[in-house]
């Protein structure tokens, strides 16, 4: 029970500052990238790119903590294979989309994988942050401990904002130790039998950790201790996936490289209230082969399909959606990635981007239209 | 800012009986439970409608009167203090439970319901709203929300931030906005999450969607006790370092322990220097498992002996003596003064000391009863404010438990707020430049500056000054409830 040691890393707050006053001064918009994994995602910025890459380093790391402290631009490979060696993970299972992708864009994305259905969102393990402001102010919000109620809450605002706010120069994040084991099982059922199925097991607080559904087939992940999880096996039912298999299984899940996922463009994303009646509601408007869902539910993927077929969806369903990845052939695609926010609430966008970057320098438009 | 009479007449017309104006009738919400702080409120309004509180704060903007929230008035910093010139508005009323659905895993809530009102509700249902602050049978979700509350299960079930998905707001310009959403996942920024523990400066809470967990099927409590609070620390880490997430791991050192064994006869070992209660929950297998490898680690860990709660009685019986730990050592002292530092929990065994240094140096006894698992210290330093200095003794020797959590990593504040209490302490966690970023973003939600005024977030020129907590005569207000 000790801090492990940590190669050094390399700090280039100095260098990042410079850059960020600079361009403020020069009212020149940055693209922030650490490793340009999801350079797909969110609405195209025009700027020149700042490079987090090569500011990287683990900066603190005692796993009886269960806290992590990085900076931005470290790989979450890295981060990821450092836990493991110490039988813990980020909790959310993020998505890379390539090995290239940082920790620092982890977090600005706030995308999370599978287990997202039981353990929540990027946002609840934020614990702390080191920023640096698009006027060059490098601050430090929240901290490394679970309960910190000591001024407002920035460091999990920034949980998902797409580097509209700051560059992470740092985070600090909750994590926890691995399951003692884990099953994954398959059932061949259709859509509105599934999602039935697992709002019944998710209410009984059965140890669900990841739920796929595409083409009549679902899969469901249970994590525990192991005599546990085989007497729970039959009461999901199916057949159950060798390890390999189901571990190949999940990651193409996280990282969509799973056959679903790459089938067609656009691909749409439906955050949507996890009963089987509005998802069932959504899903019966598109032909069965165009969605998948996951999160019991609750996160529905819907592919080549238009925004007209999706929005009678979401307003049948409850809930919104995010054009998640673009059809790249679709020429002059100009359209909103994200739902559009009321009037009130758009303005508060504003104005707290302004808080932190006055000049709306970092990552112009990203989210939405001058943000 | 004066009260006129054309003010209480617009007022009056929204709220009619829902205003007052007396003083008679406002004395009653002088203060919240940090009695030390007490300011009678020129004006109380209790609206019983969302469009009312609308109505309310278009008035006081119009007018340049603040406006300060209050619930249940049970917060321990000071948050809902009246402040001068000021309206009070007092969301007691808004108390329904709009919607309780187990399917969904969600309970829709207004303001004013209490904490614990949410899982009876949903305990038909088989389910239950995790955060658990001790003063739950009082407290509103509302107040919960504007503090971030805790509770006993922090560790494994996360604070208010991890258990709301969903709240409306009312701006001070009247809007109505809706922040997160019932699918846990909204477009935009996460301002969700700046607004829960935001202590009432960024908005008007006036609806809550809350999660709701299916109750644990097993729940397992086991008593560990140890000749030697390092030794308990340390014990603390491994259980954690081992994988193991207890749903509760809360740590008493002795004067804590014989005042509450004195308080609730829960049958503590009297000679003990450290107590450790660690609860387990889950499904059956899982909580066999972690209560076997948490027992052994204990063992090997030094402690002098390691209990299991034969039966729910008998558990409920070792909560008691936690859960009543404040009041019992209430009655050690005249006055008793309660902090609420957080440090990593590598750390716990070298604050605990330095606690125990100052303790000698300040001639001031101390008991320590706490949520280890989450490194949240609650020291309470006994005084007697009738003897000279003694008070002024305290606040310095609570100051610089503070000053040893900061130093060490942590919190001048992991759970009951900075309020008016903790303004002094907070400008030795924060740089004058994150204190701007906080004012600016006040601003940003609140232009005018009329949300609870001088609340949470220190002016520069305010960080000379240091403020206190001081329980008189050992009593809190609310003195039924338990304290943890």
């Amino acid at each position: 029970m000790a801090l492990i040691e940590m190669p050094p890393g390399r700090d280039l707050t100095d260098a990042l500052v410079e850059r960020v006053l600079a361009a403020a001064n020069a009212r020149t918009p940055l693209r922030i990238a650490g490793g340009d994994t999801k350079r797909f995602y969110g609405r195209p910025v025009a700027g020149e790119t700042l490079a987090l890459a090569g500011h990287h380093g683990v900066v603190r790391y005692d796993p009886a903590e269960l806290v992590i402290t990085a900076r931005g631009g470290t790989l979450l490979a890295d981060v990821e294979a450092l836990l493991a060696r110490h039988g813990q993970r980020l909790p959310f299972e993020p998505p890379s989309f390539g090995s290239l992708a940082t920790l620092g864009g982890t977090v600005a994305a706030g995308l999370a994988g599978p287990a997202r259905v039981a353990r929540g969102p990027v946002r609840d393990y934020v614990l702390g942050a080191r920023l640096l402001t698009g006027d060059g102010r490098v601050l430090k919000f929240g901290g490394e401990v679970m309960k910190n109620v000591a001024g407002y809450d920035v460091s999990r605002l920034l949980a998902g904002s797409l580097g509209t706010l700051g560059v992470l120069l740092e985070v600090s994040l909750k994590v926890l130790p691995v399951a003692r084991g884990t099953r994954t099982l398959r059932r061949h059922i259709a859509a509105q039998g599934a999602l039935e199925l697992l709002g019944a097991a998710a209410q009984r607080g059965l140890p669900l950790t990841g739920s796929f559904w595409s083409k009549g087939e679902l899969y469901v992940r249970l994590e525990g201790c192991p005599t546990g999880l085989d007497e729970l096996v039959p009461t999901i039912g199916g057949e159950l996936l060798d390890e390999p298999a189901a571990a190949s299984l999940w990651h193409g899940i996280r990282e969509q490289t799973h056959t679903y996922f790459t089938s067609a463009r656009p691909l749409w994303r439906l955050s949507l209230p996890a009963t089987a009646t509005a998802t069932a509601a959504g899903v019966a408007l598109v032909p069965a082969d165009r969605v998948a869902f996951e999160w019991n539910g609750a996160q529905a993927w819907i592919n080549g399909v238009e925004r007209q077929t999706i929005d009678p969806i979401t307003r049948a369903a409850g809930g919104h959606a995010t054009l998640f990845r673009r059809d790249d052939t679709a020429v002059g695609e100009t359209s909103e990635v994200f739902a559009p926010l009321p009037a009130p609430l758009l303005d508060l966008h504003r104005a707290v981007k302004r808080v932190f970057d006055p000049a709306g320098i970092l990552n112009p438009g990203r989210m939405y239209a001058n943000l | 800012m004066a009260i006129d009479a054309g003010l209480l007449r617009e007022l009056g017309l929204v709220l009619g009986p829902g205003l007052l104006s007396t003083p008679a009738a406002c004395v009653a919400y002088e203060c919240d439970a940090l009695t030390a702080h007490r300011h009678p409120p020129d004006l109380v309004a209790l609206p019983t409608s969302i469009e009312q509180v609308q109505q309310i704060v278009r008035i006081c903007r119009r007018n340049s009167v603040p406006v300060v929230a209050r619930g249940s008035g049970t917060g321990l910093s000071g948050g809902a203090l009246p402040v001068a010139g000021g309206l009070l508005l007092v969301l007691s009323r808004l108390d329904e439970i709009l919607e309780v659905d187990p399917r969904r895993g969600l309970a829709r809530v207004q303001p004013g319901v209490t904490n614990l009102a949410v899982s009876e509700a949903a305990a038909p249902h088989g389910m239950y709203y995790a955060p658990d602050p001790s003063s739950q049978v009082a407290c509103s979700v509302g107040g919960n929300v504007a503090e971030n509350s805790g509770g006993v299960h922090c560790l494994k079930y996360g604070l208010t931030v991890h258990n709301v998905l969903a709240v409306k707001l009312v701006t001070m310009d009247g809007e109505l906005l809706t922040l997160g959403s019932e699918t846990g996942e909204a477009p935009g920024l996460n301002l969700l999450g700046a607004v829960i523990g935001s202590e009432g400066l960024l908005g008007i809470v006036v609806e809550v969607t809350v999660r709701l967990l299916p109750l644990p099927r097993r729940v397992e409590l086991l008593l560990a006790a140890f000749d030697d609070v390092g030794r308990c620390a340390e014990a603390v880490g491994q259980v954690i370092a081992a994988g193991i997430i207890p749903a509760g791991l809360e740590m008493m050192d002795a004067p804590a322990i014989k005042a509450a064994e004195a308080f609730a006869g829960c049958g503590y070992p009297l000679d003990a220097q450290a107590l450790l209660l660690c609860e387990v929950d889950g499904l059956p297998a899982d909580v066999d498992d972690e209560l076997g490898r948490a027992r052994a680690l204990l063992e090997a860990a030094g402690a002098t002996s390691v209990r299991v709660a034969r039966d729910a009685g008998e558990r409920q019986r070792m909560w008691s003596g936690r859960k009543s730990a404040f009041p019992a050592v209430g009655r050690l002292a005249p006055d008793y003064y309660c902090m609420d530092g957080t440090i990593p929990r590598r750390h716990l065994a070298d604050v605990l000391a330095q606690i125990a240094a100052l303790s000698t140096a300040y001639r001031l006894d101390v008991a320590n009863v706490f949520h280890a698992g989450d490194g949240n210290l609650h020291p309470l330093i006994l005084f007697d404010a009738g003897r000279d200095g003694e008070l002024q003794r305290a606040e310095r020797f609570g100051a610089d438990i503070l000053e040893a959590c900061v130093a060490a990593g942590g919190t001048v504040t992991g759970e009951h707020g900075v309020g008016v209490e903790k303004l002094g302490p907070m400008c030795s966690q924060f740089g004058a430049a994150e204190l701007a970023t906080f004012h600016a973003l006040k601003l940003a939600f609140d232009p005018a500056g009329l949300l609870n005024p001088g609340k949470a977030v220190p002016t520069l020129a305010r960080c000379a000054d240091y403020g206190a907590l001081r329980v008189h005569g050992g009593r809190l207000p609310h003195s039924h409830l338990p304290r943890f």
